[in-house]
């Protein structure tokens, strides 16, 4: 029987459900120590002076530090040369949260009294916490080296003016695309102990190769005696893939005081330290004809890169207007991006990095096409959709090559659960009844770009290559283990390749465990991101797991004087075809392979042992079909997801139980961002929401219960067929909620309402309306 | 200022001479090593830190130890059956797929094990608003929903024995 496809429970869960995991604040070797920060209150100043005598005469204290003590080490890895932020802020502070100082102490509690020590005199400067601001003429410029705020400015190759002149209909949107905190449950941990033998660091993070060969580069040491474990981790969303200085400053305060030096983040600095998401705003205009078929698109897409601009950041407005067309096919194309630094906190990847944005945008433009024409939205959708036999699909965007889809198959899917002409009738119903809560039906055919990537993809972003690292180790008794550099943060990673080997070996799931996380044990690896695991990284663990079988094969037919191409496999035992009676079972199979009088001519011991760099020659692209429906208060202004509908393609399912996990997971943020969370400044640069007093993660009683679906495209690029499906829910839910509302509210002349549609913004709607 | 702090933790006795301050969560992570309990925000908004206190669901780091002197509190480590087995809360969220990344499980465990104990029948709707002062980032609910909802239909759920 096949694992791949079946509902297996997690081997992961023991651990987790009874207080056994291991997360990095869990560990306390001896003589650890507590680093704490003292953290910019303000947004742009000038730093006159640090005072810092009182909490170095503190009891307990072992270390403070200023700029003044790494004054000759290079900022921190990941930005722009010369726009890279420091260790620990020189001179200049440029959001709330950036480091202006660190404390070790002999536990946390000293060292958060000895911070509260520190005297930090400050000279206020001019702030720009929008992007209007930051673009404003005159503006206070954040990095001198750039002379004005814009990092980065692509301009339209062909703004397209003559198509847009000459078409029937024209209709464009400004969209915020707000920003969000990606708040894992688990803030940024990490734990540093540098000694004779090397460094090694814990961290909470989702790429330890990555940062082992970061951090090794950074101090000028070999890796050999780098280390860098990432244990259980506790969420990621794409936050933690990113180099932050904590990372450096517990490793140099290690070495400095020959103890290890361990950093536990607070939620309130983690709202403000840790890189947020999205920050984008939109200019995107549409031209159509009378019957809803769209001619061109042209999107401007403008991003905040927050203080500091690093890679990833700089890498997602190309991924959003990359993605900018969506499902559709569109004759013509124009797009244009534009970075900005303000004095916030910086910008990177959270769930979805770039997608989301695009697909909220497209998504949105489809309902006002239907808005102006009058055509239903699930009939302006079908009548643009790339047809199913026009893949593989060259887009305007060389990053964005199709590689295969069925969108309309994945409408009909949904509309299979969605009653639409009742809802519809409803709809009408409660609008002529005063009394009655308003009704609202949004839909979303979205798609995404994932499965990173083909040789080249992650290199960009700092990576040293874009495969994945599988290594299948046979032990003597026939159990397996593997070894991946896809460093999950919750995904089941362990649970899916374990199915996959399974499948691939012959050997029973409950004797395959699957290591990773510490470079130690690994070979090598790159990372959980961009939704690769399964598509990349599961790939490597077929390939391996295949390379060891025929392996095994050779020598299971040496055994019983057969030929290779004739055993087959089954509860373990190998057997030839037809002769199930006389077998060889696996655990013998497994110790002859060490035993060099045991083997075929020509075989080497240790033979059951293979190891790949799995390669992909695209990326992947999961696409599905949500639909939302709200209800919403006429007295309060409230909305209430009434249904959620989801039709996911993430091509072939591994593991049913954990696809939709991850569907729920996704679409779960995608309903935070549409309806819930919002990092706010205020127009000095103080944060609004940096507790969770004030920013707004949702908890079950804010949430709906979901619906799903399934269509199945599989992916060409590997032979699982699997696509990916980690950031799809958070592609699709927040254009299916946003246009349920203005869906709702359209007989008000409702066209947009920016993200997130809180009670006030629709109060505001309705009383204007009265 | 330390105080000399007794708490019964998972039916043993324990204690301590701690500093006045300590928070509870800190006094069972890093007095007594039960890192099972978490610590996700400092506001006590996300739940990772519930404990049971004399069998009410606590948020730990809300608490001072010294606050909890002479009383019964347990943790994830003590929520397992007598013979080792998981409890139905536990094998809940196993079975229905209740947890990820893992770091919010021990606390709505025990807030999911103060619920029932109240209310073995709840609904949905019920197990929701018990739930609202926990947060979880990685499943969406739905799936933690079901978990209560599995450990309500199987109360005398034993595996037979230790895990």
């Amino acid at each position: 029987m096949s694992l791949v496809g079946a509902r297996v429970l997690r081997k992961e869960d023991p651990n987790l459900i009874t207080g056994n995991g291991q997360y990095v604040d869990d560990l306390q070797p001896a003589g650890c120590t507590s680093m704490v920060f003292v953290r910019s209150t303000e947004a742009h100043a000038k730093i006159r002076s640090i005072d810092t005598a009182e909490a170095l005469v503190l009891p307990g204290v072992l270390a403070v530090w200023t700029s003044a003590n790494i004054a000759q080490l290079a900022n921190c890895p990941g930005g722009l040369p010369g726009l890279d932020q420091p260790l620990l802020a020189k001179d200049v502070v440029r959001f709330v949260g950036e480091g202006v100082a660190v404390v070790v102490a002999t536990d946390r509690y000293i060292a958060a009294d000895a911070a509260e020590l520190i005297v930090v005199d400050y000279e206020p400067l001019p702030a720009v916490a929008s992007l209007s601001a930051a673009m404003a003429p005159g503006a206070v410029v954040l990095h001198e080296a750039l002379g004005g705020n814009t990092v980065h400015f692509q301009d339209f190759e062909n703004p397209l003016d003559d198509v847009f002149a000459a078409a029937p209909r024209t209709a464009s949107l400004h969209i915020v695309n707000n920003r969000c905190a990606p708040t894992p449950i688990e803030p940024n941990v990490c734990l540093a102990d540098w000694g004779r033998s090397g460094l090694t660091l814990w961290a909470a993070f989702q790429a330890p190769h990555h940062l082992r060969n970061t951090i090794a580069q950074y101090f000028g040491i070999p890796q050999d005696s780098t280390r860098v474990v990432a244990p259980d981790v506790g969420g990621g969303f794409g936050a933690k893939i990113n180099f932050v200085p904590e990372f450096f400053l517990t490793a140099l305060l290690s070495k400095e005081i020959g103890r290890p030096v361990k950093y536990t983040q607070t939620r309130s600095e983690c709202l403000v330290a840790m890189l947020h998401g999205r920050a984008q705003e939109h200019d995107a205009s549409v031209a159509f004809d009378n019957d809803g078929r769209i001619l061109a698109l042209k999107l401007s897409v403008t991003q905040d890169q927050g203080a500091y601009p690093n890679g990833t950041g700089m890498g997602l407005p190309v991924l959003t207007t990359a993605m900018a067309a969506g499902c559709y096919r569109i004759p013509a194309v124009a797009i244009s991006w534009r970075n900005v630094v303000t004095n916030t906190t910086p910008v990177a990847a959270y769930r979805g990095a770039g997608r989301p944005e695009a697909s909220y945008t497209i998504e949105r433009l489809i309902d006002l096409i239907a808005d102006e024409t009058g055509v239903d939205p699930v009939e302006v959708r079908r009548r643009n959709f790339i047809p199913v036999d026009a893949f593989p699909y060259a887009t305007h965007s060389p990053l964005a090559m199709y590689d295969s889809g069925n969108f309309a198959g994945a409408l009909d899917e949904l509309l299979k659960h969605v009653k639409y002409d009742e809802l519809k009738k409803e709809q009408e119903k409660r609008r002529q009844d005063p009394a009655a809560k308003l009704l609202g039906i949004g839909f979303a055919s979205w798609l995404e770009i994932a499965g990173f990537g083909p040789p080249g993809s992650l290199e960009a972003f700092g990576h040293l290559a874009s495969w994945e690292s599988a290594q299948v180790r046979i032990q003597p008794d026939g159990s397996a283990i593997i070894f991946t550099g896809a460093s999950p943060h919750g995904q089941g990673t362990v649970t899916t390749y374990a199915q996959i080997a399974a499948d691939e070996l012959g050997i029973d799931f409950d004797r395959i465990s699957v290591k990773h996380g510490d470079t130690a044990v690994v070979p090598q690896g790159i990372g959980t991101m961009g939704s690769r695991a399964v598509a990349v990284g599961g790939e490597g663990v077929k390939t391996a797991s295949g390379r060891v079988y025929e392996n095994a094969k050779r020598i299971a037919a040496h055994l019983l004087e057969a030929s290779a191409e004739d055993i087959v496999i089954e509860d373990e035992k190998f057997f030839v075809k037809g002769t199930p009676a006389r077998s060889v079972p696996w655990s013998e199979v497994a110790w002859k392979s060490f035993q060099p009088l045991e083997l075929p001519g020509g075989m080497e011991p240790g033979g059951l042992d293979s190891t790949v760099f799995q390669q992909v020659p695209n990326f992947s692209f999961p696409s599905g079909a949500y639909c939302c429906v709200v209800e919403i208060d006429r007295e309060t202004g409230g909305v209430n997801i009434v249904n959620m509908y989801l039709v996911d393609d993430c091509g072939t399912v591994i593991n049913p139980l954990l696809v939709e996990g991850q569907v729920h997971g996704g679409v779960a943020q995608g309903i935070a961002q549409a309806l819930f969370e919002h990092m706010l400044y205020d127009p000095s640069g103080v944060p609004r929401t940096s507790t969770l007093m004030d920013y707004l993660v949702p908890a079950a009683s804010d949430l709906p219960g979901y619906v799903t679906g399934r269509t199945n495209t599989p992916n060409p690029s590997n032979t699982l067929g699997a696509k990916g499906v980690g950031e799809s829910g958070s592609v699709g839910a927040p254009p299916a909620v946003v246009n349920a509302v203005v869906d709702a509210l359209s007989h008000l002349g409702v066209k947009h309402i920016d993200m997130p549609v809180t009670p006030i913004k629709v109060w505001n709607i309705l009383e204007g309306a009265k | 200022m330390t105080i000399r702090t007794s708490i019964t933790v998972n039916g043993k006795e324990t204690s301590r001479e701690v500093e006045a301050r300590t928070l509870l969560v800190h006094y069972l992570r890093e007095e007594l090593s039960l890192t099972g309990t978490h610590v996700g925000c400092d506001t006590s908004n996300c739940g990772a830190c519930t404990v049971l206190l004399d069998g009410e669901a606590v948020k730990s780091c809300t608490l001072l130890a010294a606050q909890v002197h002479d009383c019964n509190v347990t943790t994830i480590e003590g929520a397992a059956q007598a013979d080792g087995s998981f409890s139905p809360v536990q094998e809940g969220f196993r079975q229905e797929h209740g947890l990820q990344c893992g770091y919010c499980t021990p606390g709505m465990i025990m807030a999911s094990t103060a619920l029932l104990s109240e209310n073995p029948n709840p609904s949905e709707e019920e197990i929701r608003q018990a739930l609202e002062g926990n947060l979880c980032r990685c499943t969406g609910y739905e799936m933690i929903v079901n978990a209560v909802r599995w450990a309500a239909e199987h109360p005398n759920f034993t595996s037979g024995g230790a895990k």
